[in-house]
């Protein structure tokens, strides 16, 4: 290690701490509803979110990843006004957080989550997802989450990381019905099969994964703007580890490397975006009024602006969603060595 | 006549007991080793559970760490205790407490009453194996290893170094052939009576006690001076991954354990409800007389581990990024780059295509857009024909291209005109194939209606691109296959370049040519070039071209070359 690299692994050590500090600051922003958690003991595996009017989302979303072998839910309700908190409330496996202050704020949740993982989290494998997205790993299915944590255990990883694969429909989007508590993918049957692009990022030493749908068809003059799809949804928590932006990247960096950088290669998993149900259209309006998306909302007005259009983002080449085997097949996640 | 099993134990306790229970309960006599680091009351509790077995025993307890010797004297106590306390069994076999019988005890002992003088030993000579951690197989029983691999790592390999260095070497004892084989097996009672009570034990403990991973030998080694019929293999199905750990079988492994027809698995995860229900059900039916057969799963482990430890040739994702020079290929298949040749022959791509039933594009890498083959705006796996989001990381857009056409041959077009970042990315890279003609780019030119002298600046600028193009080519680094023809040299002789190249592709269609793609239009191109020389310019990639027309070996007309029959 030269200068330069000692230098800025002390300068990420103080962000972490940092990061750390502003989740400790924050915590009086959440107000406990429900609190469960206290109760589960031993190797639980939990799953954290923060969701805001997700009703249509939510029923599918819980039991999809109940059936993973997801032990408890820790949620955050940022102002819901359509019944998710009700809904939530009721929901046995669910504690419950609520919060007014802004979601952008807040670093788009991520403080809240910090200091709840920090609570809940330590020495615990956890999940931290979107209300849209769904996780998919090898043999998921066939084998439990148990049995993917155990096996990173017993391979000395702390983290898990997947890829983001966006749905989308044949039809234009907005078109249509989803029945919430259905199979989004019925609807979002379609995505694009390769064509991500990828780069080692030296300061968080992590991968910076672009493309998909959303690169292909709203940033195709600006393929550098274009949304980062690498993530790190799974992660064996401890109160000092603390997520950077989104799920994307985390500090300590050696969480990001999930990728190994000789010539072999490790299990990896996806998160099926679920981003484009018919709401998209409505709530794109929305959100580039509220602007409580994206560090930079200017940049994503002219995104807001085509996605309110209700484009088809379905092409000859899409692929039909099948399961986790063709998504291996084609190379976008990996059983490697696990079988 | 019958078998008894030796049973090492140091976690899951819940699920040991069931499948001793299972084997007590079908009359086999089991010795259960129960590991030191167990705590007292765990060890208690579960000693308890057997209190009404008769044939359940326990044997004293060592504390047994991986790779140390504590694990073969665990062994050796269990073993006399079974030997001495059971007199008519006739085979001993060694399992683990994450073992699960595959097959009803009926079987078993059906398969060793008929094998009655055989050892099922994995036993092989370190010359042959290839499985060994950390590179240690004949070192093993030569060095000594006080240090413990897994907890004092660095003083493990300080003390190999040091002894390297010293060039240290035990003796090994006289008549000793060191064998390496399963920790897992089952020994006649023959065999096992004779290693046991064997004169020279004291000799032979003491010496193991030092070798590194003695439970992968001590047995292994000994059978042989001892045993008249050894089968080298084991009766218990294991796997194990790259790092020398055991593969863990899980629910979902139910039926491939099934039509394994071996004996004994491990190891079984402890919370596999469903195979420990299945496999330890009372009246497990009888499957079939088999021979054990664990190719299906050797296969599919192995694919697992080759994956884990090579990764995917040409794939870049989440699960695997290498850095350059550690690809295992850079791409995941051959492909083949034509620079010039579009130039040259008006209608190659169609003619490329049809002669080897090859995907053939344009100039992938041109300044507007991706020209992919049928001039298709989207390509498999959804690749975008932007110009833009192809630069953004144009090394990305090639390996995309040639791993979403896993299977086929891809064809494109090259040239100075076009983006030049990927050069050098192509030209390292072991799957290219790169045909040149170099200079080729001056017939478009030739043929162009600009003026002048912007026809000279742009020669210029082509010719220099092109010029530090195949500089690269011609580099010693250079991994691609190449071949460059001046554009002079490439007419003198058409047919037979052009046939070359179809042989170096191959593909679909193997024939010698009977159709040709017509040329372009070469009338004047000399006196062209003589024009570029005398406004200042210095063409000199296409070779030497003749200034007068129908000079000799390029007849004028619609066919100027002939189809070789």
């Amino acid at each position: 290690m030269n200068i330069s690299q000692l230098w800025l692994a002390y300068r990420m050590r103080w962000k972490r701490r940092r990061l750390l500090f502003r989740a400790f600051s924050k915590r009086r922003q959440l107000t406990e509803i429900r609190n469960r958690i206290k109760d589960a003991k031993g190797d639980v595996i939990l799953c954290f979110s923060v969701v805001r009017n997700e009703l249509e989302r939510l029923p599918y979303f819980l039991d999809y990843h109940r059936n993973l072998g997801v032990n408890h839910f820790v949620m955050v309700d940022n102002e819901s006004n359509d019944g998710t908190f009700e809904f939530l409330t009721e929901q046995e496996d669910v504690s419950l957080w609520r919060t007014s202050s802004s979601y952008r704020l807040s670093r788009f949740g991520m403080d809240w989550l910090a200091w709840l993982q920090i609570r809940y989290g330590h020495g615990r494998w956890c999940l931290t997802l979107d209300a849209d997205e769904l996780f998919i790993y090898p043999y998921h299915g066939s084998k439990s989450l148990k049995e993917l944590t155990e096996f990173l255990d017993a391979n000395g990883s702390r983290s898990f990381g997947a890829v983001m694969i966006d749905l989308y429909p044949k039809a234009a989007l907005g078109s249509g019905a989803y029945e919430a508590g259905s199979d989004p993918k019925d609807y979002l049957g379609w995505f694009d099969g390769e064509n991500y692009t990828h780069k080692f990022q030296k300061k968080l030493q992590n991968l910076w994964i672009q493309g998909g749908v959303r690169a292909r068809y709203f940033f195709e003059d600006r393929p550098e703007r274009a949304p980062t799809m690498n993530k790190i949804p799974l992660v064996k928590h401890n109160r000092r580890y603390v997520y950077v932006s989104s799920t994307h990247s985390m500090l300590p960096r050696k969480l990001n490397q999930v990728f190994p950088q000789n010539d072999k290669a490790d299990v990896s998993g996806a998160l099926l975006h679920t981003k484009f149900l018919p709401t998209i259209v409505d709530r794109s309006k929305e959100e580039a009024v509220r602007k409580e998306h994206f560090a930079n909302s200017a940049i994503y007005d002219d995104y807001y602006h085509e996605l309110s259009q209700g484009p088809v983002l379905w092409n000859s080449k899409s692929l039909k969603y099948d399961d986790w085997r063709q998504l291996e097949e084609l190379g976008l996640m990996s059983s490697e060595g696990w079988q | 006549m019958s078998v008894g099993f030796v049973m090492l134990v140091h976690e899951a306790l819940d699920r040991a007991s069931q499948v001793a229970r299972h084997w007590s309960e079908h009359g086999l006599p089991v010795v259960i080793h129960v590991d030191k680091r167990v705590g007292l009351e765990d060890y208690l509790h579960f000693r308890a559970k057997f209190a009404d077995f008769a044939n359940v025993r326990f044997s004293e307890r060592y504390a047994c760490e991986w790779g140390s010797w504590s694990i073969v004297q665990a062994t050796q106590s269990a073993c006399e205790m079974l030997l001495s306390n059971e007199k008519d069994i006739q085979h001993v076999f060694l399992a683990s407490g994450s073992c699960v019988p595959l097959r009803p005890v009926l079987e078993l002992k059906e398969y060793l009453g008929e094998r009655p003088k055989t050892d099922f030993i994995e036993s092989v000579t370190t010359d042959e194996v290839d499985w060994t951690v950390g590179g240690l197989d004949q070192e093993r029983f030569t060095l000594r290893f006080p240090f413990s691999w897994k907890k004092q790592r660095r003083l493990f390999d300080w003390y190999v170094d040091l002894q390297r260095r010293f060039k240290f070497r035990r003796n090994i004892p006289e008549g000793l052939v060191p064998h390496l084989g399963s920790q897992w097996w089952c020994l006649t009672r023959r065999t096992l009576g004779a290693i046991l009570e064997d004169p020279r034990r004291a000799e032979y403990d003491a010496y193991f006690n030092r070798v590194w991973i003695p439970d992968e030998s001590y047995f292994q080694s000994l059978a042989r001076l001892y045993s008249s019929d050894i089968e080298s293999r084991s009766l218990t199905l294991s796997k194990f991954d790259f790092q020398g750990k055991p593969h863990v079988f899980y629910d979902d492994h139910l039926q491939l354990l099934r039509r394994s027809d071996c004996f004994v698995a491990r190891k079984i995860w402890p919370s596999a409800e469903r195979l420990y229900s299945e496999f330890l059900e009372p009246n497990h039916a009888v499957t079939a007389f088999g021979e054990p057969n664990p190719l299906k799963i050797d296969r599919l482990f192995g694919r697992a581990t080759d994956r884990r430890i090579r990764g995917r040739a040409g794939l870049y994702m989440q699960g695997r990024f290498p850095d350059e020079g550690w690809e295992n290929g850079k791409t995941s298949g051959r492909y083949s780059v034509f620079e010039g040749f579009t130039d040259l022959f008006e209608d190659f791509i169609p003619w490329l295509s049809r002669r080897t039933g090859n995907r053939v594009h344009g100039n992938l890498f041109a300044q507007d857009r991706v020209h992919f083959a049928n001039g298709e705006a989207i390509y498999n796996g959804s690749l975008s024909d932007s110009a833009k989001i192809r630069d953004y990381n144009s090394k990305a857009f090639i390996t995309n291209l040639i791993w979403n056409t896993r299977g086929e041959h891809q064809c494109f077009q090259f040239g100075p005109a076009d983006k030049q970042e990927i050069s050098w990315f192509i030209t390292s890279d072991r799957n290219a194939q790169i045909f040149a003609i170099s200079g080729a780019w001056a017939i478009p030119l030739f043929h162009s209606t600009l003026s002048f002298s912007e026809i000279r600046k742009e020669a210029a600028r082509l010719q220099r691109i092109e010029a530090a193009h195949l500089e690269m080519l011609r580099n010693g680094q250079t991994k691609a296959r190449v071949a460059i023809w001046s554009l002079a040299e490439f007419i003198e002789n058409p047919m037979e370049y052009l046939q070359t190249i179809l042989d170096d592709i191959g593909g679909d269609v193997q024939r010698r040519i009977a159709e040709v793609p017509s040329m372009a239009d070469l009338n004047g191109f000399g006196q062209f070039l003589q024009n570029l020389k005398n406004q200042g310019m210095s063409p000199h990639l296409m070779g030497d071209f003749p200034i007068i027309d129908g000079s000799p070996g390029k007849p004028k007309g619609q066919r100027p070359y002939l189809v070789k029959r």
